[in-house]
């Protein structure tokens, strides 16, 4: 029953209710209050400096990173040979470096082989390029079985593959990064790179789906 | 350690459950803790793989019924206290005891954009020869660490072959305990599905493992 619990607590309560109807702050929300007020207090932190990193994740480091990596390579072919060659350095020349993004390494799916990452032991993920992670990725579900049954998840999130394609699962146990850089849709020819990079999805990166069809839009 | 957070190939957590239009944060205390842990994260006084490590510490069961920012807030409680930040009775009490001096933090909010995409880095100098080339037979050993360490249950023993050499890594083991970083070289090891699960496995699939050398011995 623990995944009924993990998704109960996943959704994070910040409010309970009370008999009055009233939202109150969650026990949880409370002892974070407390914490932080205690770390300000002692100057161990700089309370704007908190705002301004949420806030840097909440609306500046995303998946549209990875999604214009995915569309320059799609779109120019010496960039992507630098990019499966030494990937870190590639996606800073479009300005995307940081913490969980050091050492970057890009996979390449082909018509004969699909690359999906996932990391068992806690949750790395490559923050530069595509955010902080959704909390599917850090499920015990995904944890546990994209090693195991990869089709099986694969299937189930709508991405059936053909028996003779390989799937190749990257396990992220050390602080190099996976990114996967997806098979440009067909009848694309004529896209600029933006327009490309909107077919690129998050779940497209992380290999639990493909891009979106030209005429589609990016989940 | 041989602890519930090493989930590869394990069965009962359920289907993986994406969440549309999901936000960042699904509460505002989750952004406090992502941004607190960062931010008292730049005192220095612990590493990422000490980081992981208290996490992989909370009781099997505690880990299991805790979403992944109820984990980050319960290991930075233990973390500021273990550390010498802030004393057992100032978090007990969430006041900061009046006789110790107060700080000034090491990063403030005009600091943030510096940090977001600053480069650090886990690569390390070293003149040691790999002991492993790409290409080659290795197998994983059959080990059994009672502290941190990155080499998951499901590869343990299994044979598998060097994929990429990433040259000297600091070496989580050592790292996690104060111990120094020991670098070390690290290789992703490709095995075999069915070297991993057994016939059932579909024959063309793959996982990749990021693995120090210690980890690994000669077929």
């Amino acid at each position: 029953m623990g995944d009924s619990h993990e998704h109960e607590h996943d959704h994070g309560h910040d409010h309970a209710h009370d008999h009055e109807g009233q939202d109150v702050p969650s026990a949880t929300a409370l002892r974070v209050k407390a914490l932080e007020s205690l770390l300000v207090e002692k100057g161990l932190v700089d309370p704007a400096a908190l705002d301004a990193l949420i806030d840097t994740y909440e609306s500046k480091i995303g998946p549209r990173n990875g999604a214009r990596v995915v569309a320059r390579a799609w779109a120019d072919p010496a960039y992507k040979q630098r990019l499966l060659k030494d990937a870190s350095s590639a996606i800073a020349e479009l300005g995307y470096s940081g913490a969980q993004g050091e050492h970057m390494v890009v996979v390449e799916n082909t018509p004969s082989v699909h690359n999906l990452v996932v990391c068992t032991l806690c949750s790395c993920y490559p923050w530069p390029v595509l955010g902080l992670p959704p909390v599917w990725y850090k499920s015990y579900a995904y944890r546990s079985r994209a090693v195991i049954d990869p089709r099986g998840v694969l299937a189930e999130l709508g991405l059936s593959l053909a028996e003779d394609v390989s799937v190749r699962v990257w396990d992220s146990t050390s602080e190099i990064r996976y990114l996967v850089l997806p098979l440009r849709p067909p009848n694309t020819d004529n896209l600029e790179e933006e327009a490309l990079a909107d077919l690129v999805s998050r779940d497209s990166m992380i290999g639990v789906a493909l891009p979106a069809a030209p005429e589609g839009r990016a989940p | 350690m041989n602890g519930v957070h090493d989930m590869g190939g394990m069965h009962g957590f359920g289907p993986v459950q994406p969440e549309a239009d999901e936000p960042v944060f699904h509460a505002p205390w989750e952004g406090k803790v992502y941004a607190m842990r960062r931010l008292v994260g730049a005192w220095r006084r612990w590493n990422i793989d000490a980081g992981r490590h208290s996490i992989e510490r909370m009781p099997a069961a505690e880990y299991l019924r805790t979403s992944y920012y109820e984990k980050w807030l319960q290991s930075l409680e233990m973390l500021v206290v273990e550390r010498g930040l802030i004393t057992a009775a100032e978090l007990a009490s969430g006041r900061a005891d009046p006789a110790a001096p107060k700080m000034t933090p090491p990063v403030r909010s005009a600091d943030i954009p510096a940090i977001a995409t600053a480069r650090g880095s886990s690569e390390r100098e070293s003149s040691v020869p790999p002991r492993f080339a790409i290409g080659q037979k290795v197998r994983s050993r059959k080990i059994n660490p009672v502290g941190h360490t990155r080499i998951p249950r499901y590869v343990r023993g299994r044979i598998g072959t060097v994929e990429l050499d990433h040259k000297a890594h600091v070496f989580p083991d050592s790292n996690a305990d104060f111990r120094g970083e020991a670098p070390q070289r690290l290789y992703t090891v490709r095995f075999a599905a069915r070297e991993l699960w057994g016939d059932a496995a579909n024959p063309a699939d793959a996982v990749l493992v990021d693995l120090w050398e210690e980890y690994l011995e000669p077929v």
